[in-house]
């Protein structure tokens, strides 16, 4: 609220700012992003109205077109239309939108598009090598770790992270490493024999 | 003529079998569309705007402002007649938009006057809500008077469960369009494909026969999603408002738990009355649920035990919540829960083992007493009954205490009316089509299943189209019909395809159609198997046309049946100086005649012990009284049991002789009826005193920690 308060005349202020993109609403964006000080730096703000932005995603580039107060799940599903992660709570709880970015399992929910410019992200569309499942996939299907399958993309990213970080994990680790990720239908006894399967399939070599 | 039954055992190639879900490969891929995956070409987002009063009148509502915003293509206030609100939540108008962030400003936009009114949104006491309670005619069996006056000894107690919310991961809604200003696609989050086009029909004033319905996946029903709802419809409208162009609307989160789910809370006040041997002798009860606007059902009690002496009388209190919806075997869990804990709190009284005292009173079941009695001593045997049952309270030191309850349960099901089709092509290769849905139950695996394993095929070989109002049609997925319904048809559908095609290939085999059978990828003749076609060969036999065949459920044979049981033992432990309960096993055994595929089935037990622990333990759906608002309508305070949670699960399916007999028998409801009672059962067994009222979480353990000794009269 302080920069409310104490307009910076380099910069804008919350209420000028607001009052340049009311006028900017009517007339197509020229630029996309202005530069503002806050906290004693510059730095770029995009918005409102919608910016371009570039994403990698499974390995390959994409462009959008997205407002700055977009999810990343959001310009997944409704701009990129890659749909495996899912919207259920929205708030960074169920684990649902998981995806992995730049190594790191991500509720894709609680990530804004335009902060995952640059950033390395996998989503559950990425997993399969060709026509073959990945480990974790196969063993999902293997150990029937689904029923209505909503909460089933973000479970195997999560599971597939895990085990890129815990290649080993015992049945305890496997039920603390993923808490992060719930089911309605009740499909964790099925979750946790097949994240030990996929563990097991890597030390038996195949591809993790 | 087909006979028209089961296989043998011994002839069964896959029915029975350990099959993965043939949806599995598409689901763990991210590649399964759900309807509201789609995005469909120039599709528009649509919003809700909901009322934030429990209770209230509409007095005024501006929409100009959104309707004047760029990117806003319609604007649809949903008619009330009488413009009044009576859940907080309640859909006061729709907005659809060229995106998501738009139609969130636009419903901003708007401006709705209202004039507040009293509400009431809570059901724990009847005797506080005056006329919203409406209690029903008081129900007397027996001489409720001369079994009390029997009893040598008597419990008491308060019991019950609060509402609770679906939750289902997939929210409610639909993506809808004009096609034409006559014909409608619909895709909708349904377990009932075949029934929606007519529900929709008479209000969208088009013939049912225009309205196309169309659905690949569910996330998650649970008995919620059987009609289309009053957002789907708005979509309807805003689409037609914006020239037919696709409208999405998926509820949100908060919107999905206030008014999308909602079970019958029920409570209640019982005494029960047994000889020091432990025979049962009468049965008083004072009961009271909720649901909303309709109060709750009267759960049917004493469950299970059909008590010679009864009275009971039970009150229906009408609240301002969002709606009840059915939920896996409506009223069985709530009477179950009720029942099983006076039962054991009886035997605690008797000073017996529940087990025994059970099993006393086992006749009083009725016609399944024999299979309960060989379920339970599984399921003793499982749990290590008789090693680790102790007398109510663990009196071994330290703060953890730890105990075992156990429960039964039973429920109907039977077969739904089904129709199947079966088209095999001359090249030999065959569709199945049915308006089926799958709910992740295995539906779409098990009529293959059924399908392949009649022909003689391998599974991979038998198309399998479901999820569209254009096949034939299929009943809901509820009350567990749906897998005896589906089946039976299939069956029927597949035995009669498969005598047209033992008529065309008898001739090129020189022997009679009735001489012939279907075996691993051939059609054979049964006195000389080296005489055969393989299945090509023989379909090839068909001629240019290829043949459909239709099967139906109820039809022709007993392939189906109703009426199942079940029993379960829990096993938790308990930190008396926190009150959080830890639950360290829970054992199903669970019959339901013949298994068409055991992995499927299984993984539905597994996930009704683990939406058991849920509710047992976490979930609640907490209204505010002053403000008439759901607390917690999201999932960080709307708690669900993670991996961690539910400790190890054994499920134990009764198969084989004295089972398959029966036929099929659906079994979604049935394992989730048991779980409340067990874990209650289980925590009263290790703190020695009964927690009255679900969810069992620290605070409530803790207060009837503090209570012991007392009264537990008390929410």
């Amino acid at each position: 609220m302080s920069d409310e308060k104490k307009p910076d005349k380099q910069g804008l202020s919350r209420r000028g700012f607001l009052k340049a993109s009311g006028i900017s609403l009517s007339v197509p964006l020229v630029l996309n992003y202005r530069m503002v000080k806050a906290a004693g730096a510059e730095v770029k703000v995009l918005g409102p109205g919608k910016a371009p932005i570039q994403l990698t995603i499974n390995s390959k580039p994409f462009t959008a077109e997205v407002e700055p107060r977009v999810t990343l799940l959001e310009a997944l599903r409704n701009d990129l239309d890659l749909t495996g992660a899912k919207r259920v709570c929205d708030r960074a709880t169920c684990g649902a939108c998981t995806v992995i970015m730049d190594g790191k399992p991500v509720y894709s929910c609680s990530v804004l598009a335009i902060e995952a410019q640059g950033k390395k992200i996998t989503t559950v569309e990425g997993l399969m090598q060709g026509e073959r499942l990945h480990p974790v996939q196969q063993a999902f299907v293997d150990n029937d770790a689904q029923q209505c399958g909503y909460c089933t993309p973000g479970f195997v990213v999560a599971c597939k992270a895990f085990l890129d970080k815990n290649p080993n994990p015992t049945p305890e680790e496997v039920k603390r490493g993923l808490g992060g990720n719930l089911c309605r239908c009740g499909t964790y006894v099925g979750v946790r024999a097949a994240v030990l399967q996929a563990s097991r399939g890597r030390k038996g070599g195949q591809r993790g | 003529m087909a006979e028209y039954k089961w296989p043998d055992a011994d002839k069964r190639t896959l029915i029975g079998k350990r099959i993965s879900r043939t949806d599995g490969p598409h689901k763990v891929s991210g590649h399964a569309r759900y309807n509201s995956d789609l995005n469909r070409p120039g599709m528009l987002h649509g919003r809700l705007l909901c009322s934030p009063h429990a209770h209230a009148k509409i007095t005024s509502i501006d929409t100009s402002a959104a309707e004047a915003m760029p990117g806003v293509k319609a604007v649809y206030i949903i008619p009330d007649p009488d413009r009044e609100i009576k859940w907080a939540g309640e859909e006061i108008v729709a907005v659809a938009a060229v995106d998501e962030p738009t139609a969130r400003d636009a419903i901003r936009a708007i401006k709705v006057v209202y004039e507040v009114l009293p509400h009431s949104v809570l059901d724990t006491d009847p005797k506080a809500v005056g006329s919203l309670a409406r209690p029903a005619q008081a129900q007397k069996v027996g001489d409720p008077d001369k079994g009390f006056a029997e009893a040598e000894v008597t419990a008491e107690g308060l019991y019950g469960m609060p509402v609770i919310t679906h939750c289902c991961l997939e929210p409610h809604g639909s993506v809808i369009e004009w096609e034409d200003d006559k014909n409608l696609l619909v895709h909708l989050s349904t377990q009932a494909v075949s029934s929606i086009a007519a529900a929709m029909a008479p209000v969208l004033e088009i013939p049912a026969a225009n309205i196309r319905v169309k659905q690949d996946h569910i996330g998650g029903g649970f008995g919620s999603k059987f009609g289309p709802d009053r957002w789907d419809f708005a979509a309807a409208q805003l689409s037609k408002k914006a020239g037919g162009k696709p409208v999405k609307i998926f509820l949100d989160r908060d919107s999905e738990l206030m008014v999308a789910g909602a079970r019958p809370s029920a409570y209640a006040k019982v005494k029960v009355g047994a000889k020091k041997d432990g025979t049962i002798t009468a049965w008083q009860s004072e009961s009271w649920a909720s649901g909303g606007q309709g109060g709750g059902g009267s759960p049917p009690m004493p469950y299970i035990f059909n008590i010679p002496n009864q009275s009971k009388q039970h009150t229906a209190i009408q609240t301002n919540i969002g709606p009840q919806r059915a939920w896996r075997a409506p009223n069985h869990p709530q009477a179950c829960l009720i029942t099983m804990s006076a039962l054991e709190d009886l035997a605690a009284a008797i000073g017996m083992d529940p087990l025994e005292f059970f099993l006393k009173n086992i006749e009083l079941t009725g016609p399944r007493a024999e299979i309960y009695r060989e379920e339970f001593q599984i399921a003793a045997d499982l749990i290590g009954w008789k090693k680790n049952w102790h007398q109510r309270g663990d009196k071994t030191a330290g703060p953890i205490k730890r105990g075992l309850g156990l429960s039964l349960h039973t429920w109907g099901g039977g077969g739904h009316p089904s129709d199947c089709d079966i088209t095999i092509q001359p090249d030999g290769s065959v569709e199945l089509k049915m308006g089926t849905q799958d709910l992740g139950t295995g539906t779409r695996t098990t009529v293959e299943i059924v399908a392949a394993d009649t022909f003689g095929l391998p599974m991979g070989v038998v198309k399998v189209l479901i999820g569209d109002n254009r096949f034939p049609t299929s009943g809901g997925s509820g009350g567990s019909t749906t897998i005896a319904g589906v089946s039976g048809a299939t069956r029927r559908a597949a035995l009669d395809a498969l005598d047209q095609i033992f008529a065309k290939a008898a001739p090129a085999l020189g022997a009679k159609p009735e001489d012939l059978e279907a075996v691993a990828g051939t059609i054979l003749v049964k006195s000389n198997p080296a005489k055969r076609l393989t299945w090509k060969q023989a379909c090839s036999k068909i001629g240019q046309v290829p043949i459909t065949v239709r099967g139906k459920n109820p039809g022709p044979g007993k392939l189906g049946d109703s009426g199942v049981g079940g029993v379960q033992m829990a096993d938790v432990s308990v930190d008396i100086e926190t009150g959080v309960v830890r639950v360290n096993k829970i054992v199903a055994v669970q019959d339901c005649g013949l298994v068409i595929d055991i992995k499927t089935a299984e993984s539905q037990v597994y996930g009704a012990l683990i939406m058991g622990v849920c509710s047992a333990l976490y979930e609640e759906k907490i209204m505010d009284a002053k403000t008439g608002k759901m607390l917690n309508p999201n999932m960080e305070f709307y708690k669900l049991a993670g991996i961690g949670d539910i400790g190890d699960l054994v499920v134990h399916m009764m198969t084989g002789k004295g089972y398959d007999e029966r036929g099929v028998i659906g079994l979604g409801e049935p394992p989730a009826v048991s779980p409340y009672a067990a874990l209650s059962n289980a925590v009263a067994n290790a703190i020695g005193v009964r927690v009255p009222t679900l969810p069992l979480t620290p605070d409530r353990v803790l207060a009837a920690l503090a209570k012991k000794g007392g009264s537990n009269a008390r929410i």
